[in-house]
């Protein structure tokens, strides 16, 4: 009897890991709170936040090719569930993916390519169609491998520099890299105008700018390696709502 | 066309300085930058801006390559009477880009 009590600590302890594996081990907080005021000001101004250009253009080509199909506000709350799984893929995509999907199957046009000014147009129209809702992807059942490999990912050091995403946006949340204060790399406001690049830029986009910093070799943007870091990540933000279009240093 | 957004307040009470608001979507790319092949990415930039008040110019403005992406500006004008707003950008090929909206003066 006088081993079972420390046994069954142990076992309660693994089973409390166990449970705890599941839940986020920081509570959410997003980019923008890391934000000087005035890039938090540019993003709150309606008017002046420049990635609303690009809202724009997406209104634009979601009014010449989708709206015939898609009713007017029917998209709301659409962006906030991405990544999701696709039956007929077989995979989780992106709202990337799903755009160039509908575009090929049903419009017989082109995909864009990533980063090209009309995809990031209809993500940034999707994305602000969602802003001020939280995120509500879907975790569990067909998408739980892809969210494990996403999970792997944050958690697996690479590069030069031997970093992983959680050495920093989950070990090192508001210290300095120079001047500059980390945040927890949420995805919410995504795609972003970045004051960097003076433009707007993807997720994907921001990974392989991340996994460059660290000085690993960047995977592809739309690789199944990134939408499944972009499942995770935006699993981690569950709890955030989304704010698209988003200004970030 | 390079995507624009103007503000102008739809009516005023005359004497009132209005503020206006002008952005327009442009890289400013500044000759200085390198791509990835190490050669020199060329200026490309908006070089002047102009904004009319009833047909009167009321605010120039002549850009240089310092300038950041998406120009933006904003300032007022002294509400005299019911006009057009005219807006007018011109870059470095001559490529003209224009924006109109009425302001109702009571």
């Amino acid at each position: 009897m006088k081993l079972l009590g420390p046994l069954i600590a142990i076992t309660l302890a693994f089973g409390a890991a166990a449970v705890f594996a599941e839940t986020n081990p920081l509570p959410p907080k997003s980019g923008y709170d890391f934000l000087t005021p005035e890039n938090q000001a540019l993003q709150d101004d309606e008017f002046a936040n420049p990635g609303m250009l690009w809202v724009e253009t997406g209104a634009r080509l979601w009014g010449e090719n989708c709206a015939s199909c898609h009713a007017e506000g029917s998209m709301r709350g659409v962006a906030a569930r991405y990544p999701q799984w696709d039956e007929k893929l077989g995979r989780v995509i992106n709202l990337e993916q799903r755009i160039n999907d509908e575009r090929q199957t049903r419009l017989g046009l082109d995909p864009l390519p990533y980063e090209s000014e009309d995809l990031l147009g209809l993500t940034a129209y999707l994305g602000n169609q969602s802003r001020g809702l939280p995120i509500a992807v879907t975790v569990d059942g067909p998408a739980a491998a892809s969210f494990e490999r996403g999970r792997n990912f944050f958690y697996t050091r690479r590069g030069q520099l031997d970093l992983s995403c959680a050495s920093c946006h989950e070990q090192h949340v508001g210290d300095h890299l120079r001047a500059e204060t980390i945040s927890q790399g949420q995805i919410n406001g995504f795609p972003i105008y970045r004051v960097l690049w003076q433009t707007m830029g993807s997720t994907h986009r921001m990974f392989a700018w991340c996994n460059e910093a660290v000085r690993a070799e960047p995977y592809a943007p739309g690789s199944q390696e990134y939408v499944d870091l972009e499942l995770f990540e935006r699993w981690r933000g569950m709890g955030l709502v989304v704010e698209t279009p988003a200004v970030r240093r | 066309m390079p995507n624009t957004r103007i503000k102008v307040p739809a009516t005023a009470k005359a004497g009132d300085a209005v503020p206006i608001r002008a952005i327009i979507q442009h890289p400013m790319e500044n000759g200085f930058r390198v791509n990835s092949q190490g050669t020199t990415i060329p200026v490309e930039i908006i070089t002047d801006f102009v904004c009319t008040y009833d047909g009167q110019e009321v605010f120039r403005v002549k850009l240089e390559p310092g300038l950041s992406a998406n120009p933006y500006f904003e300032f007022f004008l002294e509400a005299t009477k019911s006009g057009p707003v005219d807006f007018w950008w011109k870059d470095q090929d001559g490529t003209e880009t224009t924006a109109s909206a009425p302001l109702e003066v009571t």
